[in-house]
């Protein structure tokens, strides 16, 4: 289909990327990939009068080590991410979850940055993200702020970055040697998922010392199963040790009933879903 | 004048070789004319104004806004259009007091269904016209609407208010009034007291074609002829519509289907859009585009299936059956398409299958509603009977007790029966179930994952397996005119085809069939290689242009082959026998003398020859022709079969059940086609691997569903889940070899058997893993959300149906409120 006609900018610099956004306010968008953002220009449920384009500004492209932390730029595409050695070494579950999100051609244009602030609920960078405490980093006319994963994503499709700033990077605190899953559940390979979970497992000697579980398509936004971490300290990383604790799952849930599940089908996956993601990342 | 004297070496037997299609190059690459790929001089473009609800009347349309929009030519609605628009026809009434309301391709008083077009506007260039479309301002009156078929049937919404009703055709068949079989009610009585009688009723899920390339059409007024190109799978009885109804005489109209990229039934209709963009050429002048966008395609593109079925099998307590009584409610959609009611009616001839049924009966209520018009979808009319007497067949065999194989082996027709007469008048000509499904079996491992199935069971392994069978048969070769005609189809269905002899030795052959990816030109040039003993290369064949190829009755049906393959043998033959005459004057024999192979012309019982090319030379010199014979060996021939053909086939497929997910994985899936003699192998197997996928999306993945207002909620790939092929695992294929006797070259089709076999098997098979939960069945798509609701509907949960609903905040999803199937089982022999 044919989207509306727009202006279109590609600045070089965040600098004149943000000018520019706060010259065109409401009448502009930001973007990153064009994955998500084409198709809802393209179906005209959007209209913008100007597009800024964020592919020529090679700053906020790469990952970079930043002590106990490794900073990932909003630019950069879910395939370059994947192949990361920082992060497969200290974040291993972004490129577990990397590798089931769509196709090899959205992996290649989609962009970190820009499917996180989507935020699309279905989304699968949000729970990975969550799940390993990452921070954001936004810029605005005013300056740079961090936001934390628990206030970046505030609701459907909708996050902390205000409507004249621009997300820079994210800041993933190391997870070296801790061991990574994300179990997603579709019914289709190409599909976002119906439920997901990501998982993440520091073991200590037989049994798991700390988990991080994130899950995804369970609610408005991507959402910590914090029962379920309290409880996985010290279990055995087997079906039956992980089985009490995964049954938490779908504690404070509010997930979406339609064509691929009903809300309590949906618990019911993030249950043994979760119970398959803890058990397959303490595995190694 | 030459006589050569050493013949050369025959060339390899063109008919079996698995030759890369010829054609593929072109249609991969994208590089060829496809209809949007055409642009003419001063060609303007077309964007449609679509109704979003299923039901309403037009207020008013205000286009002037829109009028006035940057480079628009002109706006038009429906009262500017008129009569000249023509319309859209059925071209089977099935009975002939067939309710059928008027399909205007632009109406201007009412719509029936979303997607509809109320108004287009015309610019000189897409995006033009796209943006002027959001400025025509529609005021509606929404009107009630009905979407669900069941509730359509009760008559209490109408779709169409003038009709009265919503009930469109009652079709049947009953053996015992046909002299076929005996009565059906007197079987199922006895089974009732001393038999088994299994009764069910299954749903036929809508589904979209969804073919690959869009639909597209260019319409060029300015010639003496009006040229329209589509992508059309129907070039020919397109030009007849459009004739018929808007009043330009046929020879005033040619029609192209340039390369069409797939159709699968979805293309064999003569569209609103193209009737449109005829009008506007025609008014304005101007070549005239108008290319749908996919949202555009997957909701006024016809749709297919949508049948609820009900079924009542009798058989006696070992298994033998006795009867079969068949109870179909179709949705028409909100119009009757060009096939339309008669989707399901080419179905009613196959729910007895290869079962030797001593009566049988057939009725089907076809119904209006508020929906995109249904027609024909890859199968058309068999895939759904297959679907439920597959389905059957397995219900039967677990009240007996036996193996599903078993129990179709008691019942089936033997390979030493054939030529048989079933209890639905079809003469099947020949076939061997037992040896297809000995194969079939064979490439599974049938017993070695029999004894898996036991172990996991036994285990309660979490992931249980479950094999299902498909024992089809079908009906292809659309087909006997005479039948046809017997039945009020308005058409025949024969074929036609030409062969050209060049005067340089290449042949130029000439289809009405009308290929849209199948392969034609690369398996009709192996066909008139050997017959004429020329190089492949050698061979061009041209269809899909009504000025090119005068006559065809097109491609659907699995027709081609066995009717237009069977056309082009017969021309080709005739331009050997015209040939005859000039050979022997150039041999200086008698033409009683002569012969012909591996492309020469020689004298019986000398090695005097010339070859073929010599002699189209000579006829195109024609400096010394003998006398009184015409300077050309060029030929056509139109065929009319006598009977369609029967191919048949045993599908096996094994799947994974994931009993904590629902989930299904399909583990292994094996096949053996009898399709007759196969031209080429490479073509074939592309064919029932496409078909399969097909099918098997039918049975996992999709379905067309419309909320209450109409709206299509599965209208983007989206929600509409097509597979791809990473959804999909190596099939294990294999052929048997019984050759159809309709046709000389022994011929069956194998355009629709990968996909109308494929669906029972696969849910057959999802069945077969969760019976011992209790299940007896899981409605389609089997989705793992009902898979996992009907392996716990026992355990006090949700209701196995209603498991088999989407959830959209819940009720209002239409073709889910219904009361869900009856499924009881009865038999004393239980
Ligand atoms: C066919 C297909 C399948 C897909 N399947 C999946 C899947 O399975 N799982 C999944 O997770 N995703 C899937 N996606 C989405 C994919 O991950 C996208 O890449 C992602 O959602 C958006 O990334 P993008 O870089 O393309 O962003 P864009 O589409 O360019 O932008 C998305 C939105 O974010 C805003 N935005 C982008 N960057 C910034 C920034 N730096 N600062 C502020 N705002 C910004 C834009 O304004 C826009 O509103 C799929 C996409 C397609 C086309």
């Amino acid at each position: 289909m044919i989207p509306t006609a727009f202006d279109y900018l590609a600045p070089t610099t965040v600098e004149e990327a943000l000018s520019a956004l706060a010259q065109h306010g409401d009448d502009a968008k930001i973007m990153a990939g064009g994955q998500s953002l084409l198709p809802v220009l393209r179906m005209r449920l959007n209209a913008p009068e100007m597009v800024i384009d964020l592919g020529r500004i090679d700053s906020l492209r790469g990952v970079r080590d930043d002590g106990d932390a490794i900073v990932i730029g909003a630019m950069t595409p879910h395939f370059e991410v994947a192949k990361d050695p920082l992060v497969t070494e200290h974040a291993a579950l972004i490129p577990k979850a990397i590798e089931h999100l769509a196709d090899a051609q959205v992996r290649h244009r989609g962009t970190f940055g820009g499917a996180l602030a989507h935020a699309d609920p279905a989304g699968d960078l949000g729970a990975p993200a969550l799940a390993l405490g990452a921070q954001f980093v936004i810029a605005g006319s005013g300056g740079t702020r961090t936001v934390g994963a628990d206030e970046f994503f505030v609701d459907l499709f909708e996050t902390a970055i205000g409507e004249d700033e621009i997300l820079t990077e994210v800041r993933v605190p190391k997870h070296t040697g801790w061991g990574a899953h994300y179990e997603k559940f579709v019914r289709v390979v190409h599909q976002w998922p119906i439920v997901a979970v990501a998982a993440a497992v520091r073991m200590d000697g037989g049994s798991i010392a700390e988990a991080r579980v994130g899950l995804t398509n369970m609610g408005s936004t991507p959402i910590r199963a914090r029962a379920v971490e309290a409880a996985l300290v010290g279990a055995a990383p087997t079906d039956d040790g992980v089985r009490a604790a995964a049954e938490q799952a779908a504690e404070g849930t509010n997930p979406p009933s339609d064509l691929n599940g009903d809300a309590d089908y949906r618990r019911h996956l993030a249950r043994v879903l979760t119970r398959r993601a803890v058990v397959a990342a303490a595995g190694g | 004048m030459t006589a050569v004297q050493d013949a050369p070496a025959a060339p390899q037997k063109e008919i079996g070789r698995d030759r890369r299609r010829k054609e593929d190059q072109r249609l991969i690459t994208g590089r060829t004319r496809w209809t949007d790929n055409i642009t003419l001089p001063g060609m303007l473009h077309l964007a449609m104004v679509r109704s979003p609800h299923a039901h309403a009347r037009i207020v008013s349309i205000d286009t002037a806004e829109a009028k006035t929009s940057t480079n628009v030519v002109d706006v038009l609605t429906g009262a500017d259009l008129g009569e000249g628009q023509g319309v859209n026809i059925n071209a089977w009434p099935i009975t002939p007091d067939q309710v059928t309301p008027t399909h205007v391709p632009m109406p201007s008083d009412r719509v029936a269904c979303a997607g509809e077009i109320v108004a287009c506007v015309v610019a000189r260039s897409a995006a033009e016209a796209r943006d002027a479309a959001e400025l025509v301002d529609v005021e509606w009156e929404v009107l009630p609407a009905v979407l669900d078929l069941k509730k359509a049937a009760a008559d209490e919404v109408l779709a169409h208010p003038d009709l009265g009703t919503n009930k469109s055709a009652y079709w049947k068949f009953d053996s015992e009034e046909a002299g076929t079989g005996g009565n059906v009610d007197e079987a199922i009585a006895k089974a009732r007291t001393d038999g088994i009688v299994i009764e069910r009723e299954y749903r036929q899920q809508r589904l979209i074609p969804a073919f690959m390339e869009p639909r597209s059409v260019v319409v060029d007024p300015t010639g003496e002829q009006i040229t329209m190109w589509s992508a059309t799978q129907i070039p020919h009885i397109l030009r007849f519509a459009l004739a018929a109804t808007t009043g330009v005489p046929e020879s005033k109209i040619r029609v192209i289907a340039p390369d069409v990229g797939g159709g699968f039934g979805g293309k064999l209709q003569t569209t609103p859009e193209e009737f449109i963009a005829w009008a506007v050429a025609r008014r304005l002048g101007k070549p005239i585009k108008y290319t749908e966008t996919r949202s555009e395609s997957l909701v006024s593109g016809h749709h297919g299936r949508d049948q609820w079925q009900r079924l009542t099998l009798a058989a006696e307590k070992d298994g033998t059956v006795t009867g079969l009584k068949v109870d179909l409610l179709a949705d028409l959609g909100a119009y009757v398409a060009i096939v339309g009611g008669g989707v399901p009616v080419l179905g009613a001839f196959m729910f007895n299958s290869i079962y030797k049924f001593p009566a049988y009966q057939f009725g089907v209520q076809t119904v209006l509603t508020n929906s995109t018009w249904t027609d024909a979808y890859r199968g058309a009319g068999r895939p759904e009977a297959t679907y439920a007497i597959e389905r059957l067949m397995d219900e039967l065999a677990v009240e007996v007790g036996v193996d599903p194989i078993a129990i179709r082996e008691k019942n089936w027709i033997n390979a030493d029966e054939f030529p048989f007469t079933t209890v639905a008048g079809m003469e099947y000509d020949s076939g061997d179930y037992a040896a297809a499904t000995a194969r079939a079996k064979e490439m599974l491992g049938y017993d070695e994952l029999r004894a898996e199935q036991k172990r996991r069971r036994e285990s309660n392994d979490p992931v249980q397996l479950g094999i299902g069978v498909s024992t089809f048969t079908e009906m292809c070769g659309l087909a006997p005119s005479r039948v046809l005609g017997s039945l009020d189809y308005g058409a025949g269905g024969w074929e036609h085809a030409s062969v050209r002899m060049l005067a340089t030795g290449k042949v130029e052959i000439v289809t009405g069939a009308s290929a849209h990816g199948q392969g034609h030109e690369t398996a009709f040039s192996q066909i008139v290689a050997d017959r004429l003993g020329v190089a492949f290369e050698d061979v061009e064949v041209l269809h899909g242009d009504t000025q090119i190829s005068h006559k065809g009755l097109d491609t659907y049906g699995s027709r081609s082959l066995v009717v237009g393959g069977e056309a082009l043998v017969k021309a080709t033959d005739k331009v050997i026998e015209r040939a005859k005459p000039i050979a022997a004057h150039m041999l200086e024999a008698s033409a009683d003398d002569i012969e012909f192979s591996g492309g020469r012309f020689s004298v019986r019982g000398t090695d005097q020859g010339v070859a073929i090319a010599e002699v189209a030379m000579a006829a195109f010199a024609a400096h010394d022709l003998p006398d009184g014979v015409e300077p050309s060996i060029d030929s056509e021939a139109t065929y009319d079969p006598v009977n369609f053909n029967f191919p048949h086939g045993t599908h096996l497929c094994a799947v994974e059940v994931d009993t904590e997910t629902g989930g299904v994985k399909m583990r292994k899936y094996a096949c053996c086609d009898d399709i007759g003699n196969i031209i080429n192998p490479l073509i074939v197997s592309g064919q029932v691997h496409g078909g399969l996928v097909q099918g098997i999306a039918q049975a996992l993945w999709e379905e067309a569903l419309f909320d209450e207002s109409g709206t299509l909620v599965t209208g983007s790939f989206v929600d509409y889940l097509l597979p791809t092929s990473a959804d999909t695992i190596s099939f294990d294929i294999d052929h048997t070899t019984s050759p159809s006797l309709t046709n000389t070259l022994g011929t069956k089709g194998v355009g629709e058997a990968g996909t109308i076999a494929s669906t029972p098997a696969v849910v057959n098979a999802v069945v077969d893993a969760i019976r011992h939960f209790g299940v007896n069945d899981v409605r389609m798509p089997c989705t793992p959300e009902r898979v996992w609701k009907a392996i716990h509907a026992n355990d006090g949960g949700d209701p196995t149906e209603r498991a088999a609903m989407p959830h959209f905040g819940d009720e209002d999803v239409a073709g889910n409120q219904e009361t869900p199937g009856a499924s009881s089982t009865e038999g004393a022999g239980a």
